[in-house]
C-alpha cells in the first residue's frame, strides 16, 4: 500500500506525524518514534514567552546583580557554559537531524514580530527541514479588531519568510470568523501550509487560594471533527499542505481527515495516553482499512470527501444544530 | 549637540609638567586593558601557581573568585595545568593549606586582608621559618579596633612584619598586576615568602587602563630551575625527612640564625626580579625609588597607593622651583637601609615619613622608627638634615590628597615641624593633625576630564560606569572605525566607586577621570573639580549638595520626572543657585520613562550613559553610540536579543528624550533641601549623625567622637530615605488582626498597636483604627496597623502574607499597595501620631500568639538590610520578645552591617529607654564572645545576691527574700522584679556602707538577662564552628541564632558548608557536590542543647515558640533560622513562597528538640513540619541557585537533584523516628 504523503513540499512515508510536545526532548524516544512508523516529527515548541522570561531572568538573576555593595559586586557565579533555551533548542533539533532519517519539523511559539523571530534562521540553520509556526495569541483588549488579529498573524509570518528559504506551517487556532479567507491570505504571504488547529489550554481556579492557575486537559476525539469540517471548505480552495492536529486518537480520525483532504495527521494526546507503539496500531489500521475499502494509495484517497468532491456539499456549512441536540439520548436514570 | 568638555579641558597636560619616566610607554604593541586592581594581581597568582586556597574577605575576595572562575573555564597556567582552587572555612585554613601544599612541593598562594591576615600569622611563622617560596596577595586593610572597617590601610601587613614574610608593595592597579609577578619571581629564587600588598579599596576596586602583563612575560620572569628546586626540597616518602621538630635551649637559637644569609640577600634579588622585569616590559622598578627635584631639601617617605599623590604633588612643586622630593618604599622588608639612604639625595634637610597605621602607644609608626634608625645608624648621614618626623595618614581609606601632601612639605619647613602628626582629619584633642590648604590643585589633577555620577546601587550606574571606562579605554573586538580606535588608544582612564553602607537603597557615587596621559591620582575628584556631574535619581535633590564638586561651566546631566520646563522649578534653591553662580549647563532626561517605554523596565544605566557621551563630548557622539551599543552586544551576547533590542531601542531614543533647560538667571524656585536629620533629633544625631549621613563625615573633629567605640542606639528612625515606590495600606474592614504583617516586615515599618479608644479623640482625620478582635482585650481597646511611609522599602512582603481577602475582589487585601509620593505626607503624619500612642502593657500580651507578639515594641527598626529581607524580621522577633533585657553578640557579616554600620543603627530602645545592647567582636569568635557576657552576667548575679544576702539585715527582709526568688519567667514576673530593683536602688541609695554601693551598680542583674549570639551561617557552620561547638557542649545560657543564608551573603555568596547539594555558588560553579552540614543534628546530639530550627514565613506559630522556648531554656539554645537571600536568586517578594517550598520539599524540615521534654521522660523532638509534599524539584526549579545548574551543567544537575530527593526524605525518616522514639 502506498501511504506516502507530500506535506510542505517534504514527501513524508505515511501521513503520521508526531506533533509538537515533549515526545521530542528525548532522542531515545524520538528514535522509537521513527522505529513505530512517524513520518516526521514536530519538535517541542520554543515559545517567544520563555526566551524573554528567560533573558529578562538571566538579567536580573545574573547581569544585574550589583545593588551598590562595596563588599559584593555580585553573589553568583555567571556560568561559563550556560545554555539558553534557544541554544537547547537548537542542539536538540541538530541531534534529531543527526540521529533520525525522517524530516524534522520545528515549532516556534509566539505572540509579537520582534526580535525573537530571528531565531527562524538559527533553526533553519540547525538543520531543521520545516518550521511550523504558532501564534496563541488571545485578542483581550477591547480595542484589538479581528482585522488587527489577522494582521498580527500576517507579519509575524512576512517576518520570518523573510529570514528562512525552508517551508513554513502556520499552526492557527479555529476562531477566525473568515477562516478560508484568512488561510488564503497566509498562503500569499508565504506560509507553505497550515496546521489546524492550535489548542489553547485554559486557566482553572484553585478554590483555596482563588488564584488562577493553568489547567492542562489532553484532547479528545471529538475535538478532531472541528478541524475536519474546515479541512474540508479548504481542500481544494486554496494550494497548500493541510495538517489536521487536535484530538485524532485513532485510525478512524486519521482516516476521516485525510478523506476531507488533510496531508498529513498530527499525533499527541494519544500517545502520551497509550505510548510509543500506538502508533504502529494507528499505522496498520489505517493500512487495513484502506485495503478493505479498496484505495491503492493514499494520494487518491486525500480530499475525495472534501467539500468540493462529497456527496452532499452543504452539509460542511450546515450548523447541524437541531439535529444534533435532538438526537441526543440522556443515559437511563439520568432525569433531563 | 556640541561636544562640551574637551573644548574647555584639553586632554593634554599642560606644557612644564614633569613627566613619569619611570616607565617607558614606547615599548612595542603594547596590549591595553582595563581592569581593577585585584583582577590583575589574581591573573597573575593565577598564571604562576598550581594551588590557590582562599577564604572570603573584603576587599580581597574578588581575587579568589577570579582564579575560581577561571579555574573554571579551564584557564591554565604556565605550566599548562589548571590551578585548583579551595576554599577553606577560615583564613587560618587557608593558610595552613597553602603551608601543606608548599611543603608537598607545589606553588602554592592566597589572597586575603585585614583580620583575615591575623588569623594566618602562626602559620605564615612556619612558612617563613621553613624557608618556603610563596606569595600572599593582601589587598590591605584595617584591622578592626573599637569598630571595624572593610577600608583600606597598613595596619594588617604591618601585623606580619615580624613572621619573617617580606613585605612588598604596590600603589596602583598596573603596579599591582606587575608587582604580584615579580614577587612571585623573587620568591622563588629568595625563599624567603612574601606579602606583596596594595591598598584595599583604593588599588583593589580602582579600574584603570593598564597595561596588560602577558603570559609570555610571566612565563620568561620563572626560572623553572627555581621551582625544580623548590620540588626538591618537598616531603616525600621517596626522600624523607622530619620538617617542623622541637628543640630545645641548646639549639634553637642558632637555628633561627640560621636564615640569616637569605634575608641578606632578598633585597637584591626582589631587584634582580625588578630588572628582569623592567627588561621584558620597559616598567622599571626600585626598592626605594626617588621622585623630585635632584637637589631636594624636603623629602616625603611612604609606600602604597599614597606615593602617586606624593609623586604627582611632587612634580607640580618641581615644576615651580621647590626643592622637594619623595622616596617610594616598595620592598618594606627585609628593610635594606644601604638602599634606602642611596635613594635620598644628600641635599637633605628635613624628612617627613608618612605611615598609613597606628600603633597606640608607640613612639612613632613602623615606618618613621625604621627610617629613623637607618639614618641613625648610617655611617654618613646627611649632612643638611635638620629633624625627622613621622606622621599619620589615611587610615581606614581616609582621603590622602595632594593638598595634604602640600601641608606636610610644608610642615617641614617651619622651624619646630609637628612630629607624631597626623593629615587630613582635625584633632581638636591631642592637636596632633596639621592644617593644609584643601583648595590646592595640581596641574596634573587639572589635566584630566573629572566627572562624577550619583546613582543607586540597583539602578546599574556602577557597571554603566564601567562599561564607559571600557568604551573609551579599549578597543573592542570587531571595531573597524579607524576614528574610535585612535580616539580610544588615546584615552586613558580611572574610576572609583564609593557606596554607602546601605544594602538596600545604597548610594552609589562614580567618579571617573579621562585623560590622554596614564592617570595615577589616587584620590577622589574633590570640590569644584568636576566638569560634568550625572545626577541619576531625582530623589538626590532633597539629600545631597550634587553640585558641590562641579567645576565652573561644569555640564549637569539630571534624571527628572519633569517636562523640560518644569524641570528649573523643580530644583530646590541652592542648588539653583550654583548653577547660576558655576554656569553650569543643565541637561535633563526622564530616563524612567525611556526605560519604560523601551522595555528596559527600571534599569536607567543605558540612557544615563547615553546622554553622558551625547554631551560630555568625551567621545563624538556618533562613534560613542556605536560603541556603547557593541558594548552592549557583547556583554549580553547573541542569545539574549531582547535585552540587546531593548537597550538599542533605549540608546536611540535617549538623544532625542534628553533637553537642554534653560534656565533665568535669577533663583525662582519654592523650595529648599530640608536639613538631614529634623529638628526634634537628639543634640548627639544633629551633630554627628547627620553630619556623617548627610556626607560631611571627614569635616567632623577628633573631640566629636566616642573614645571607647561606644555609639547612642535608636538613630535609623532619623535617617528618613524614601526609597519605596509604593507603600501598604491598611484596610481596616478587611482586617482578621493576625499579626502577620509587622511579623514578616523586614524593616519594622509596619507596625500593630491596641489603645484605648479615648486616647484617639485627638487623632488625626483619616487616622485608621478599629475595635480588637479578640477576648483577650477588654471592651473599648482599638487595634492599628500603621506603615511608616518614608521608612518602608516597598517589599510588599506584607501584603504578599496578609491572609485577609476582599469577598467581592479577589484580588483586595486588608493590606494594598499605593504610590508613595501622593501620600507620604498624609501617612507621615499618621505615623508620627502612631508613634506618640503609648505601648500595649507587656504583661497583658498572649505572647504566644502572633498577633499578641506583634503587640510588643519592635527594638530593631529601619536596617539597612536588602529590599526583602529573609533574616531581620527574626533578629527583630527577638526583640519584641526579650529586647528589653538583651545583650546581642553579633558575628561579622550581613547581621553586623545592617545592625551596626554607622551612621545610624536600627537597634533602639523602649519607652522606658530600655533595649538590646549589642557588640560586635569578630567573624570567627562570636559564640565565644557571647558566651563571655553570660559568664559575666551569671557571675555579677551571683555577687548581686550574694550581696542582697550580706545586706539582709539592713534591708527590708520581705524584698530581699522575694529579689532572690522571684519567678522572672513571665513578662509580669520580670516587671515585678524590676520594679523590686527599684525599690532596692532607693533603699540602698540611703544607706552608707561599700557593699550597698557596690550593690547599686550591679542590681540590675538581679533581672533576668537574654544573652543571644547572632550571625550568620558562615560564622556558625564554618569559621565559629569550633567556638560555637564549645559553646553549645557547655551548660550556660546562650541563644544562638543562625540566619541561615546557605551561603556567605555579606561577601557576595561563597559557599559555605551549609549551601545544599546542588546549589551553584561561587567557589561551587558546578553545583555544591556535598549535601549540606546538618548543624541542628550535630547540636542535638549533645543532649542537653535546645535545637530549633525555624522557617517564620512558613509557619510562623512555630518560630515564635521556639523563640520563646529557646529563651527560656536555661542552658545553650541553638535557631537555626531560614533566611531566603538575594544570592538566592529569586525576587525576594516571594521569600514567604520560597520558605513554604523550602518546608514542603522537605529542604527544611521544622522541629525543636527540647531537653526539658527528655527529663519529663517525653521525648525532645518534637517534629513541626510535614513529611515532604512536593517533589525536591518544585522547591529548586524557583531559585537560580540550583536552577542554573540545569543549563550549565544539565547531567550534573540531574544528579544531584535524584540524590537530594532522596536525602531529604531519608533525613525526614531519620527525624521521623528519632520523634517516634
Amino acid at each position: 500500500m502506498d501511504l506516502s504523503t507530500k506535506y510542505l513540499g517534504l514527501e513524508l512515508k505515511n501521513p503520521l506525524i508526531v506533533a509538537a510536545s515533549p515526545l521530542s526532548r528525548n532522542l531515545d524516544t524520538a528514535r522509537r518514534l521513527e522505529d513505530a512508523g512517524a513520518a516526521a516529527i514536530v519538535v517541542y515548541s520554543l515559545f517567544e514567552e520563555e526566551i524573554i522570561d528567560e533573558e529578562q531572568a538571566l538579567a536580573r538573576f545574573l547581569r544585574y546583580q550589583d545593588i551598590g555593595d562595596p563588599e559584593a559586586h555580585s553573589y553568583r557565579p555567571v556560568p561559563v557554559n550556560y545554555k539558553n533555551a534557544v541554544e537547547r533548542y537548537l542542539e536538540q533539533i541538530a541531534a534529531l537531524k543527526g540521529s533520525l532519517e525522517i524530516p524534522v519539523i520545528a515549532s516556534l511559539n509566539g505572540i509579537t514580530p520582534s526580535g525573537w523571530i530571528n531565531y527562524g534562521k538559527d533553526i533553519e540553520e540547525a538543520g531543521a527541514d520545516a518550521l511550523e509556526l504558532n501564534v496563541y495569541h488571545i485578542a483581550s483588549d477591547v480595542e484589538e479588531t479581528g482585522v488587527d488579529v489577522e494582521k498580527r498573524y500576517l507579519e509575524i509570518l512576512e517576518g520570518i519568510t523573510r529570514r528562512v528559504s525552508f517551508p513554513i506551517a502556520m499552526k492557527i487556532g479555529a476562531q477566525f470568523s473568515a477562516l478560508p479567507n484568512f488561510v488564503k491570505r497566509l498562503a500569499i504571504s508565504g506560509a507553505s501550509g497550515v496546521v489546524m488547529f492550535n489548542r489553547f489550554y485554559h486557566p482553572t481556579i484553585d478554590l483555596e487560594t482563588l488564584q488562577v492557575i493553568p489547567s492542562l486537559a489532553l484532547s479528545t476525539s471529538s475535538e478532531a471533527l472541528l478541524a475536519m469540517r474546515w479541512i474540508g471548505i479548504i481542500r481544494g480552495q486554496i494550494n497548500l499542505s493541510l495538517a489536521a492536529s487536535g484530538g485524532i486518537h485513532s485510525a478512524a480520525d486519521v482516516i476521516k481527515m485525510l478523506l476531507v483532504g488533510a496531508d498529513a495527521t498530527q499525533l499527541c494526546s494519544a500517545l502520551l495516553q497509550n505510548g510509543v507503539t500506538y502508533l504502529t496500531k494507528m499505522l496498520s489500521e489505517l493500512n487495513e482499512w484502506m485495503i478493505h475499502h479498496e484505495y491503492e494509495s493514499l494520494n487518491v484517497m486525500k480530499g475525495s470527501v472534501s467539500q468540493a468532491k462529497s456527496i452532499n456539499p452543504a452539509a460542511f456549512e450546515h450548523a447541524n444544530y437541531l439535529k444534533v441536540l435532538d438526537s441526543y439520548r440522556a443515559q437511563k436514570g439520568v432525569m433531563v | 549637540m556640541e561636544p562640551r568638555l574637551s573644548n574647555k579641558f584639553p586632554l593634554s597636560p599642560p606644557s612644564g609638567v614633569l613627566h613619569r619616566t619611570r616607565f617607558d610607554m614606547t615599548q612595542k604593541n603594547p596590549r591595553f586593558t582595563t581592569l581593577e586592581g585585584n583582577e590583575g594581581v589574581a591573573a597573575m597568582a593565577h598564571l604562576t601557581n598550581e594551588v590557590i586556597a582562599i577564604y572570603p574577605i573584603t576587599p580581597s575576595s574578588s581575587m579568589g573568585e577570579f582564579a575560581d572562575e577561571w579555574s573554571a573555564q579551564g584557564r591554565t597556567n604556565i605550566w599548562g595545568t589548571i590551578p585548583q582552587v579551595v576554599e577553606m572555612q577560615s583564613e587560618a585554613g587557608a593558610a595552613a593549606t597553602v603551608h601543606g601544599a608548599l611543603q608537598a612541593g607545589t606553588l602554592a598562594t592566597t589572597f586575603t586582608a585585614s583580620q583575615g591576615l591575623l588569623l594566618m600569622i602562626p602559620t605564615m611563622y612556619k612558612i617563613a621559618g621553613e624557608l618556603t617560596p610563596t606569595v600572599f596577595h593582601v589587598s590591605a586593610r584595617s584591622l578592626a579596633h573599637a569598630a571595624l572597617s572593610i577600608f583600606g590601610d597598613h595596619s594588617d601587613v604591618m601585623a606580619v612584619r615580624a613572621t619573617g614574610f617580606a613585605l612588598l608593595a604596590s600603589s596602583s592597579p598596573q603596579e599591582a598586576m606587575d608587582t604580584a609577578l615579580i614577587s612571585q619571581a623573587a620568591t622563588l629564587e629568595g625563599r624567603v615568602p612574601i606579602v606583596h600588598f596594595f591598598d584595599g579599596f583604593r588599588t583593589s576596586h580602582e579600574v584603570s587602563k593598564i597595561e596588560e602583563v602577558t603570559r609570555a612575560t610571566a612565563r620568561a620572569m620563572i626560572d623553572d630551575a627555581w621551582v625544580l628546586a623548590h620540588q626538591q626540597r618537598a616531603l616525600s616518602p621517596d626522600r624523607p625527612v622530619i620538617r617542623g621538630t622541637a628543640q630545645n635551649p641548646d639549639v634553637s637559637f642558632q637555628v633561627q640564625e640560621t636564615v640569616n644569609p637569605w634575608y641578606e640577600r632578598m633585597a637584591e634579588v626582589v631587584q634582580k626580579a625588578m630588572d628582569r622585569f623592567g627588561a621584558l616590559t620597559g616598567r622599571n622598578y626600585r626598592l626605594f625609588e626617588y621622585v623630585g627635584a635632584p637637589d631636594a631639601e624636603r623629602l616625603i617617605i611612604l609606600m602604597g597607593s599614597g606615593t602617586d599623590v606624593v609623586e604627582e604633588t611632587v612634580q607640580h612643586l618641581v615644576a615651580r622651583g621647590e626643592k622637594v622630593g619623595m622616596v617610594r618604599v616598595r620592598l618594606y622588608r627585609p628593610f635594606s637601609p644601604q638602599h634606602l639612604l642611596a635613594a635620598i639625595p644628600p641635599t637633605v634637610t628635613n624628612i617627613a615619613v608618612l605611615d598609613r597605621t597606628k600603633e597606640p602607644g608607640a613612639d612613632g609608626e613602623p615606618l618613621y622608627k625604621d627610617v629613623v634608625t637607618a639614618i641613625a645608624t648610617a655611617e654618613n648621614p646627611f649632612p643638611h638634615l635638620r629633624g625627622i618626623i613621622g606622621g599619620r595618614y589615611g587610615l581606614s581609606s581616609k582621603e590622602f590628597t595632594p593638598a595634604m601632601v602640600k601641608g606636610v612639605l610644608e610642615e617641614l619647613q617651619k622651624s619646630k615641624p609637628k612630629n607624631h602628626f597626623t593629615i587630613g582629619i582635625t584633632d581638636d584633642v591631642t592637636n596632633s593633625s596639621i592644617e593644609y590648604d584643601p583648595n590646592f590643585r595640581t596641574d596634573i589633577s587639572r589635566a584630566a576630564v573629572c566627572a562624577i555620577f550619583y546613582g543607586l546601587g540597583s539602578d546599574g550606574t556602577v557597571s554603566a560606569n564601567k562599561n564607559t571606562i571600557k568604551i573609551i579605554g579599549e578597543h573592542l573586538a570587531g571595531d573597524d572605525s579607524k576614528e574610535i580606535l585612535d580616539a580610544a588608544e588615546e584615552k586613558y582612564v580611572q574610576g572609583y566607586f564609593v557606596y554607602d553602607s546601605k544594602k538596600a537603597g545604597a548610594i552609589t557615587v562614580s567618579h571617573l577621570r579621562f585623560a590622554q596621559q596614564p592617570i595615577r591620582s589616587p584620590y577622589l575628584i574633590g570640590r569644584d573639580e568636576a566638569q560634568f556631574i550625572g545626577c541619576h535619581q531625582p530623589v538626590f535633590l532633597e539629600r545631597y549638595d550634587v553640585l558641590e564638586k562641579a567645576a565652573p561651566e561644569a555640564v549637569f546631566l539630571l534624571n527628572s520626572p519633569n517636562p523640560p520646563e518644569e524641570v528649573w522649578d523643580s530644583l530646590p534653591r541652592s542648588l539653583q543657585q550654583s548653577i547660576i553662580t558655576k554656569n553650569i549647563s543643565l541637561w535633563a532626561v526622564d530616563a524612567y520613562r525611556v526605560a519604560a517605554q523601551t522595555g528596559m523596565g527600571r534599569r536607567i544605566n543605558t540612557v544615563m550613559q547615553t546622554c553622558f557621551f551625547a554631551i560630555s563630548g568625551v567621545l563624538p557622539q556618533e562613534q560613542a553610540i556605536k560603541r556603547i551599543k557593541k558594548a552592549v552586544e557583547k556583554t549580553y551576547g547573541k542569545r539574549s536579543r531582547s535585552i540587546v533590542e531593548a537597550n538599542f531601542a533605549a540608546i536611540d531614543q535617549t538623544v532625542a528624550a534628553l533637553h537642554k533647560i534653560d534656565y533665568p538667571r535669577e533663583v525662582t524656585s519654592r523650595w529648599e533641601r530640608p536639613p538631614t536629620v529634623p529638628h526634634a533629633a537628639p543634640e548627639f544625631v544633629q551633630q554627628v549623625t547627620g553630619v556623617i549621613y548627610a556626607g560631611y563625615g571627614d569635616n567632623l573633629p577628633v573631640s566629636k567622637f566616642p573614645v571607647d567605640g561606644a555609639w547612642p542606639v535608636g538613630t535609623a528612625r532619623w535617617e528618613k530615605r524614601n526609597l519605596a515606590l509604593e507603600i501598604p495600606i491598611w484596610e481596616p474592614k478587611l482586617c482578621i488582626h493576625c499579626g502577620k504583617c509587622p511579623l514578616i516586615c523586614p524593616h519594622a515599618a509596619i507596625r500593630s498597636k491596641v489603645v484605648d479608644v479615648s486616647l484617639l479623640a485627638d487623632a488625626p482625620a483619616g487616622f485608621r483604627h478599629v475595635p480588637v478582635k479578640g477576648r483577650e482585650f477588654g471592651a473599648g481597646l482599638h487595634i492599628m496597623y500603621q506603615v511608616a511611609p518614608e521608612d518602608c522599602t516597598g517589599c510588599g512582603l506584607c501584603v504578599e502574607i496578609c491572609p485577609a481577602r476582599d469577598k467581592s475582589e479577589a484580588r483586595r487585601k486588608a493590606l494594598n499597595m499605593f504610590p508613595q509620593p501622593p501620600i507620604r505626607d498624609l501617612e507621615h503624619r499618621y505615623w508620627e501620631y502612631f508613634l506618640k500612642l503609648p505601648e500595649y502593657d507587656r504583661r497583658k500580651i498572649k505572647e504566644g500568639t502572633i498577633k499578641g507578639a506583634m503587640l510588643f515594641q519592635p527594638l530593631f527598626e529601619f536596617s539597612g538590610a536588602c529590599v526583602g529581607c529573609g533574616e531581620t524580621p527574626y533578629i527583630k522577633l527577638a526583640t519584641q520578645l526579650f529586647g528589653d533585657r538583651m545583650l546581642i553578640g553579633n558575628a561579622t557579616g550581613c547581621s553586623s552591617i545592617y545592625g551596626g554600620n554607622l551612621p545610624t543603627t536600627p537597634y533602639t530602645t523602649d519607652p522606658n529607654g530600655r533595649g538590646p545592647t549589642w557588640c560586635n567582636s569578630l567573624f570567627e569568635d562570636n559564640a565565644e564572645f557571647t558566651l563571655g557576657l553570660r559568664v559575666a552576667i551569671d557571675k555579677q548575679t551571683d555577687q548581686a545576691r550574694a550581696l542582697l544576702e550580706q545586706l539582709r539585715n539592713q534591708l527590708n527582709d520581705e524584698l530581699v527574700t522575694a529579689l532572690l526568688t522571684a519567678d522572672q519567667t513571665t513578662e509580669a514576673g520580670i516587671y515585678e522584679q524590676r520594679e523590686r530593683v527599684a525599690l532596692l536602688k532607693a533603699a540602698l541609695l540611703k544607706m552608707d556602707d561599700p557593699a550597698a554601693r557596690h550593690l547599686i551598680n550591679i542590681a540590675d542583674m538581679l533581672v533576668r538577662k537574654s544573652v543571644w549570639g547572632i550571625g550568620g551561617d558562615g560564622w556558625a557552620y564554618d569559621i565559629g564552628f569550633g567556638g560555637l561547638d564549645h559553646v553549645l557542649a557547655l551548660k550556660r545560657d546562650v541563644n544562638l541564632l543562625v540566619l541561615d543564608t546557605e551561603v556567605y551573603s555579606n561577601t557576595g555568596g561563597q559557599t559555605s558548608k551549609s549551601t545544599p547539594l546542588g546549589a551553584v555558588a561561587k567557589f561551587a560553579a558546578a553545583g555544591k557536590p556535598i549535601a549540606k552540614k546538618n548543624l541542628a543534628l550535630i547540636a542535638m546530639a549533645y543532649g542537653h542543647v535546645y535545637v530549633a530550627q525555624v522557617a517564620l514565613g512558613a509557619k510562623d506559630q512555630q518560630t515564635l515558640r521556639a523563640f520563646i522556648e529557646a529563651e527560656s531554656y536555661p542552658g545553650p539554645s541553638l535557631i537555626l533560622a531560614y533566611s531566603p537571600c538575594i544570592a538566592h536568586g529569586v525576587d525576594m517578594g516571594r521569600n514567604i513562597t520560597q520558605q513554604e517550598l523550602a518546608v514542603d520539599s522537605g529542604h527544611w524540615p521544622l522541629f525543636r528538640y527540647d531537653p526539658r521534654r527528655a527529663v519529663k521522660g517525653e521525648n525532645p523532638l518534637a517534629l513541626d513540619s510535614k513529611k515532604p509534599s512536593i517533589p525536591y524539584k518544585d522547591f529548586i526549579t524557583t531559585e537560580t541557585r540550583f536552577n542554573m545548574l540545569f543549563r550549565s551543567h544539565p547531567e550534573a544537575a540531574e544528579r544531584f537533584l535524584n540524590q537530594a530527593q532522596t536525602e531529604v526524605e531519608a533525613r525526614f525518616r531519620y527525624y521521623e523516628q528519632l520523634a517516634g522514639l
